[in-house]
């Protein structure tokens, strides 16, 4: 709470703060749960009502058929087939039944329906019925189909993820992304915190122009380089007689289009580091080398820790390098771009898509909430300066 | 399976291992190519000099070998593509561009680039700094922050997923399951295939950018609010100002630094969307937007590099602006060390 809240004070103007926060939040929330409870619930449920409804169960129509006439019992002058339409099934009800698929629900539980031709039907909430006629029932009649209304109780379940990880190829889509981002994160991280040591604390000509060269080439849009690289890629694959589309491929690939970012990340924190220790070094006769490895690298772990943190997101994330420099096989297809094939095969299946998706984000978001801290300093370091 | 990630991690390895090798024998080299002796003053002097001239180049010679490779190189490359035929063999003059001009899925992705300029870097900025205000004078502000924050984690594709069932669709008399759809319904509206809707639809995809830039907005923004002096809006409130007027002419022109970095910021990102397009629309029912019309001519009918430069150097041009404002305030900032 900083003084300048400090006009905001008065009651009403205060809890139209909170009302709004409080709205701004569910908004934000809201799309995110609707995938993270989707996923959890059962294929036929997500079909017939909205994810909203999932906690409170769902009411569906379902078709049974009674017992058949051999069963029938006699009771005095009538005759009785009875039975339970929700046998072998636990927690759910019936709230009504009809026997015409026009009104399925034209008598409600427990109530006796005449049926006509002497026929009566009762159906209890628990499913146990009791299907009379006055006469006996003849044994060449079909058995009688009737329609119940059926509350279920919330129902979760994992198989989605089941099915995704082993059937849908999410799995190993999951190992690919992996593969691609621990060496796509680290490796950029050493040769651009060198670059940085050298643009902070070494004099040379042309330092002014590369500092300027790295700003510049931060926001030159990854579209520019798709076109000549993948033909650079495809001529040194027919050279070596190797495919063009290799992890090494696109490892080197992250690394590059994460290169401006970083050393300007770096650059700016180690630029900042005490001119005094770093002096105090050489005049004690370390050299470079010694002092990148003692000094800065372990006094700049703060910086080092936020551009990690994006380059794993942006990584991650990533759909278009992936997507020109990996290909889509399946042993090279990545998490974004199996999301992205579903969509397309299966966008009606929605226990699958929304699965794939918990399966896509839930990494980053771990990795979200618990280094928050670094992913903001980092956010502050790369924009806000000389704002 | 396994084995993927454990020769992944084995690259990890290799790689640092690589690099400090790399770094520590090109300086021992160096040292030992030019030896300062004790004994000859002057050649010592000398070699110190040769040496202080080459070590800089060590260090960011892997760093300035992929710049130049993956960045600069391909800047120009394309730049010369964009003049040739579609194999890039056979220069063909200012063709491309003259086609660019006269195709009208190009300048309906341009029409469409300029909606979503016009409408999502406003739009988080001004959604941003509502809520870093706003968060900033509750208890609880910083969870609030946290999950606004949230969606910068979550890939366009993944986003795309979760909002296209916020709009999904359900025919004929099935319960809609999409929230839209059912919200609608609920105030007697009639279900829409929102995203198949020309021309609106790009606000719809145009939505989930703004869901997930927002907080980026945010967090910059609140950084930007907390450094104002308190004696400034202290001094507001002891003249009378009220919370509007507080906003609008102390607080705003305060931060318009970092509002015009967070603009600028997100400029940039909306000018290369690309996964938000493809996997909701692919570009279907007029959303096109140049990002995607570029990587579909790169592969369309066995690719057109030539074509696909063009829209790639439009894309370049749009961003050339920002560039130029972000290296002269770059080049301030270092002259001010």
């Amino acid at each position: 709470m900083t003084a300048a809240g400090s006009y905001f004070k008065i009651g009403p103007a205060r809890l139209f703060v909170h009302a709004a926060v409080l709205l701004i939040v569910i908004i934000w929330l809201i799309p995110t749960l609707g995938i993270f409870v989707s996923a959890l619930r059962d294929k036929d449920q997500i079909v017939v009502s909205g994810w909203w409804t999932a906690f409170v169960g769902s009411t569906q129509t379902v078709a049974v058929r009674l017992g058949t006439p051999d069963q029938q019992q006699q009771e005095g002058a009538a005759y009785v087939i009875s039975g339970n339409v929700l046998e072998g099934q636990t927690g759910r009800s019936v709230k009504a039944f009809g026997n015409r698929v026009q009104q399925p629900a034209a008598y409600k539980a427990g109530e006796t329906a005449d049926l006509g031709d002497g026929e009566t039907l009762q159906i209890n909430s628990d499913g146990s019925y009791r299907y009379m006629k006055n006469a006996a029932f003849s044994p060449d009649q079909r058995p009688r189909r009737i329609y119940a209304s059926v509350s279920a109780p919330p129902e979760f379940t994992m198989q989605n993820y089941n099915t995704v990880l082993t059937g849908e190829g999410i799995g190993q889509s999951f190992i690919n992304s992996l593969t691609v981002t621990i060496p796509a994160t680290i490796i950029p991280i050493l040769i651009a915190a060198f670059a940085a040591y050298a643009l902070s604390w070494m004099e040379f000509p042309g330092r002014g122009l590369l500092i300027a060269l790295v700003v510049g080439l931060i926001v030159v849009p990854l579209q520019m380089s798709l076109i000549p690289l993948l033909r650079l890629y495809n001529e040194i694959g027919g050279m070596l007689g190797q495919p063009s589309k290799t992890y090494p491929g696109i490892w080197l690939a992250h690394t590059a289009f994460g290169m401006p970012l970083a050393i300007y990340l770096l650059r700016a924190y180690i630029a900042g580091l005490p001119k005094e220790i770093i002096e105090s070094a050489r005049v004690d006769g370390a050299s470079d080398f010694e002092i990148f490895v003692r000094i800065v690298l372990p006094l700049s772990f703060p910086a080092l820790a936020s551009f990690a943190i994006f380059q794993f997101l942006w990584v991650w994330n990533d759909l278009l390098v992936a997507m020109v420099f990996l290909g889509t096989d399946k042993d090279h297809l990545v998490l974004t771009g199996s999301l992205n094939a579903l969509l397309g095969s299966r966008g009606g299946n929605w226990e699958i898509l929304t699965a794939s998706a918990f399966v896509t984000i839930i990494v980053p978001l771990l990795v979200f909430f618990g280094l928050q801290r670094y992913l903001v300093r980092g956010l502050l370091a790369g924009s806000v300066k000389g704002g | 399976m396994l084995s993927q990630i454990v020769s992944a991690l084995g690259v990890v390895v290799v790689a640092v291992f690589a690099c400090s090798a790399y770094f520590y024998f090109s300086n021992k080299i160096l040292d030992l190519a030019l030896p300062v002796k004790d004994g000859d003053i002057r050649a010592a002097s000398r070699n110190l000099n040769r040496r202080a001239l080459i070590r800089p180049w060590l260090f960011i010679g892997p760093a300035l070998f992929l710049l130049i490779v993956y960045l600069v190189y391909p800047v120009v490359a394309t730049f010369i593509l964009s003049f040739y035929d579609r194999a890039g063999l056979q220069f063909v003059g200012l063709a491309n561009y003259k086609w660019a001009i006269g195709d009208r899925e190009f300048r309906q992705s341009i029409f469409n680039n300029i909606l979503w300029l016009a409408v999502v870097p406003a739009a988080c900025t001004f959604f941003g700094l509502v809520i870093a205000v706003m968060t900033d004078r509750i208890w609880w502000g910083n969870i609030a922050k946290s999950i606004v924050f949230m969606p910068m984690a979550i890939s366009f594709v993944g986003a795309s997923v979760i909002w296209k069932f916020i709009y999904e669709y359900r025919g004929g008399n099935d319960v809609q399951i999409g929230l839209l759809n059912a919200i609608v319904q609920t105030f007697g509206g009639t279900p829409e295939v929102w995203i198949s809707i020309p021309f609106w639809n790009n606000f719809f995809l145009m939505v989930i950018l703004i869901w997930i830039q927002t907080g980026f907005a945010m967090v910059i923004l609140s950084a930007a609010l907390r450094g104002i002096p308190e004696e400034t809006i202290e001094a507001a409130v002891i003249d009378g100002a009220n919370g509007w007027q507080i906003f609008w002419r102390i607080m705003v022109p305060q931060v318009w630094g970092s509002i015009a970095v967070v603009w600028t910021t997100i400029t940039i990102l909306v000018l290369k969307v690309f996964d938000i397009v493809l996997t909701m629309t692919n570009g279907q029912w007029q959303t096109m937007v140049l990002a995607n019309l570029m990587f579909d001519w790169m592969f369309r009918g066995g690719g057109d590099s030539g074509r696909s430069a063009v829209i790639a150097i439009i894309i370049m041009l749009a961003v050339t602006p920002i560039m130029v404002w972000n290296v002269r305030r770059a080049n301030r900032e270092l002259k001010g060390h």
